[in-house]
């Protein structure tokens, strides 16, 4: 088990370096009249750097005047230092920035995941106990409806229900307009409120594939020969259903959740953007569109690092629960 | 079998004449025509179909049919509000001298004004005295020794000739009569009348008019005649919103008069007529879905732009289709350290950030301003060479599986080459799941492609997509005001994505009915 663990992280390890390898050429291979433009525009801002001073830093950070595979080396060396550079876009270091941002994200993410695994979870279970009756169809096309429906058009749909015909909540933004003077518990309640649509959002738009995911599995189970001996030996529906398929049907459900956890704090780019929530999504779109390096290089390794660990994950708890991945 | 029992006690009759063991008895079904049977007995997969065709017509007939082009921009006659008076009531004495010998200058008007002020009958400056006297309510004349040299007041006189001066004693006759409330007047040994709105005539002749209010025109080169005038005053004096004029060459403008209380002044408004980008104009008969911001036709905008999602969808897909086979198929079929190589690799692309790189590529190209055609091809070459992961991970495992059943071992022995054993017999083995994959995968691509529309990092004006036209709603007043301008878009999106997954979903079902036990 052990082995197979450190094989798995040595692996990822691999992957990483070849992805930031990509990030880091991606950047590299830029049109310099590009970049030079960026930081043309910064150094024209009031109070700024000259424009020979941002050229100077990006060179030292990214190594510009090597080569690429020593100018990745150096890079990496100083991302391992914890040397992330100033944000251009925010005009803080990229950890401030990220340390900001981060806990919303999550946050938002967070309360997603878990009203989607309430609400998905069961509803894939009934669809795969009644199978090919009504209510199975129904779940399968909301499910399929959920996948299918943009995010952006849904968010534009509720923004347009809930903001403007009834005036519930506000249209963008993570706090009202007198945030800065209600109690904490205002505070709370405040953020809560304007959660509200940007969480619907994310759990309508994820939800579906969860929910066929869990009638898939739930299916193969029960066509399986021991829920059949279960039957055979005279157990009620009930306990066939919630004792002994439902518990084997969690093995890969738990598996894959376990593997979606670390993607809560990558964020949800397209939502947190359009609700204007202050989150990892909405600051790195922001940093990318304008042209942003230092922010945008250290967000396209975390995603990286993320996914990564999203997949170690699913691996390991697989082979825990699973013991014959752990033989072969 | 149950379905052929059913089919051949149906026939029963016709096949009755044959003997029990001839083969005519037994309907045979292709392999392909099994799935068909079993697809268009998915009521939902069909549903799913028909709409697909139905969005295919409607992006790719339905464009030929639209009346109009794609980037054709339509014109509206709009009414537009100008500036084109300033109305405001006099408030200042104004002077006129009456050039006699004793001169009525700026400094001694300036004397007269703080004697008016204070409400003195008298001043003097530079030794010489002046006497003050008050002809009536805002009318006061000055005199120096006896002699009338200049009057002040705060009625506006203008001519009714353009361009002629009226004379001193004709004013100042004329404001006194104007504040007396009198109708005849004589000024010069000629008799004037003067009606109750100001117009002065002399034997029927319109000579000037009297008003409190002083109205200007803002162009310089504009001459308002005194019928506008009138009607203006009349309008603001009554509190009218608006009033009609008719000019001289016939033409009828309607005038909107709005009052600014913190400069105390009228502005009056000519509504003209111009032709504008018929932008937003609501659904009608010529355009059933209205126009956009840039005045071109909905209905025809969402056709192009479903032409424009789908291609770029089948584009994609066959890009990442076919660099997923090829590699899948040779990491599959050779195993050992070449499927470990491609498996790596396969593992590095499924970590790549596609979004934010598409994004941060979509920023540059938007910095080095590429064109918009350009943009097109470099979005889904991009979209397919990121996306190729999955189907080279699905065609891979299939191949692995395949490769150890009992017919391949018979390839094998028979001695079939190998560029045959894999394109004859194990691709078309693994075409079913495929086309599934490649079905729900046009679904994703084209919400992908919307997304970066959407965000103006995709598609880009001249060109339509369904996510650049939802695009709009980023504006908020689109948003709240005009609901054709997206929803259409939006579900016309939803629909198409949501029938290519049904019709994969269908197709899984009806080419694999293991799982649909």
């Amino acid at each position: 088990m052990r082995k197979y663990i450190v094989q798995r992280i040595l692996l990822s390890i691999v992957i990483l370096f070849f992805v930031s390898l990509i990030i880091y050429t991606l950047m590299r291979c830029l049109p310099t009249s590009y970049i030079e433009t960026v930081a043309r525009e910064k150094s024209m801002q009031p109070g700024s750097k000259s424009y020979e001073e941002w050229m100077e830093q990006l060179t030292a950070m990214y190594n510009m005047d090597k080569g690429i595979v020593q100018g990745f080396f150096a890079w990496i060396g100083s991302m391992f230092r914890g040397e992330f550079g100033d944000s251009w876009k925010w005009t803080v270091p990229v950890a401030d920035k990220f340390r900001d941002t981060v806990w919303v994200s999550f946050t938002m993410g967070a309360i997603a995941f878990v009203l989607e695994v309430i609400i998905a979870i069961p509803l894939g279970v009934i669809a795969a106990t009644k199978q090919y009756s009504k209510a199975d169809y129904t779940i399968s096309v909301v499910a399929l409806a959920g996948i299918s429906l943009p995010t952006f058009f849904f968010a534009s749909l509720l923004k347009l229900v809930f903001s403007v015909r009834l005036g519930w909540f506000d249209l963008y933004g993570l706090v009202g307009r007198n945030y800065e003077y209600l109690d904490s518990m205002g505070k709370i309640m405040d953020k809560a409120n304007h959660l509200v649509l940007p969480v619907i959002t994310l759990v309508v738009v994820s939800m579906g594939s969860l929910m066929r995911y869990t009638r898939t599995n739930m299916l193969e189970v029960l066509n399986a020969d021991y829920i059949r001996t279960a039957r055979a030996k005279g157990l009620s529906e009930k306990k066939v259903i919630y004792h002994h398929a439902f518990r084997n049907t969690l093995i890969p459900t738990v598996t894959i959740l376990g593997g979606s956890l670390p993607a809560l704090f990558s964020g949800a780019l397209i939502t947190e953007t359009l609700f204007g929530i202050p989150g990892i999504g909405y600051a790195s779109y922001y940093s990318m569109t304008a042209g942003d390096i230092p922010f945008s290089m250290f967000y396209l390794v975390f995603i990286a690092i993320t996914t990564l660990l999203g997949n170690l994950i699913t691996d390991i708890l697989y082979a825990v629960v699973d013991p014959r991945v752990r033989v072969s | 079998m149950s379905e052929m029992n059913e089919k051949m006690t149906k026939n029963n009759s016709q096949e009755e004449q044959y003997s029990l063991n001839d083969d005519r008895r037994v309907k045979v079904l292709s392999p392909g025509a099994m799935v068909a049977k079993r697809f268009f007995r998915n009521r939902l997969a069909v549903t799913g179909l028909i709409i697909l065709v139905f969005m295919f017509l409607f992006s790719f007939v339905g464009g030929m049919i639209s009346p109009y082009r794609e980037d054709q921009v339509f014109y509206r006659t709009d009414y537009q509000k100008k500036e084109y008076a300033g109305v405001i009531e006099s408030q200042e004495l104004r002077f006129a001298s009456a050039e006699a010998e004793i001169p009525f200058d700026g400094v001694i008007q300036a004397q007269a004004m703080l004697a008016i002020q204070k409400k003195n009958e008298t001043f003097s400056y530079k030794d010489v005295e002046y006497t003050l006297v008050q002809d009536g309510e805002d009318l006061y004349s000055v005199y120096s020794g006896g002699t009338l040299i200049g009057i002040a007041f705060k009625n506006v006189i203008s001519s009714a000739v353009e361009g002629e001066r009226i004379p001193f004693a004709l004013q100042y006759e004329l404001l006194k009569a104007y504040a007396d409330g009198k109708r005849n007047f004589t000024a010069a040994g000629e008799s004037y009348q003067l009606d109750e709105e100001g117009l002065v005539t002399r034997n029927g002749e319109e000579v000037a008019y009297i008003s409190h209010y002083i109205i200007q025109a803002v162009m310089p080169d504009v001459f308002l005649t005194r019928e506008f005038k009138e009607l203006a005053t009349e309008a603001i004096e009554n509190g009218q919103e608006s009033f009609l004029y008719t000019e001289a060459d016939g033409v009828e403008y309607e005038y909107a008069i709005s009052y600014d209380a913190a400069k105390q002044a009228w502005s009056v408004l000519q509504e003209k007529e111009t032709r504008v980008f018929d932008t937003y104009s609501a659904p009608s008969r010529e355009h059933l879905l209205g126009t956009d911001k840039n005045g071109m036709d909905m209905l025809t905008r969402i056709m192009y732009g479903g032409r424009v999602s789908l291609i770029i969808g089948f584009i994609v897909v066959f890009i990442q289709t076919i660099i997923g086979v090829t590699l899948g198929g040779i990491a599959g079929y050779f195993g050992k350290w070449v499927d470990n190589l491609i498996m790596r690799i396969v593992d590095i692309f499924y970590c790549i950030p596609n979004m934010p790189i598409i994004i941060i590529l979509g920023a540059v190209m938007d910095g080095m301003r590429v064109d918009p055609q350009i943009r097109m091809l470099f979005l889904m070459l991009l979209l397919g060479f990121l996306g190729w992961a999955s189907t080279a991970r699905l065609v891979r495992g299939q191949i692995l599986s395949l490769r150890e059943q009992e017919f391949m071992v018979a390839t094998e022995a028979t001695g079939v080459r190998t560029i045959n054993r894999i394109f004859k017999h194990l691709i078309p083995n693994v075409i079913p799941q495929l086309i599934v994959t490649c079905t729900m995968g046009l679904g994703s691509t084209i919400i992908t492609e919307s997304t970066l529309s959407f965000l103006g990092l995709g598609v880009k004006f001249p060109f339509a997509s369904w996510g650049n036209i939802i695009n709009d709603v980023n504006d908020t007043f689109v948003l709240t005001t005009y609901w054709f301008i997206w929803i259409p878009a939006g579900v016309c999106l939803l629909l198409t994505v949501l029938a290519f997954n049904i019709l994969g979903d269908g197709l899984r079902d009806a080419f694999d009915p293991r799982m649909k036990r």
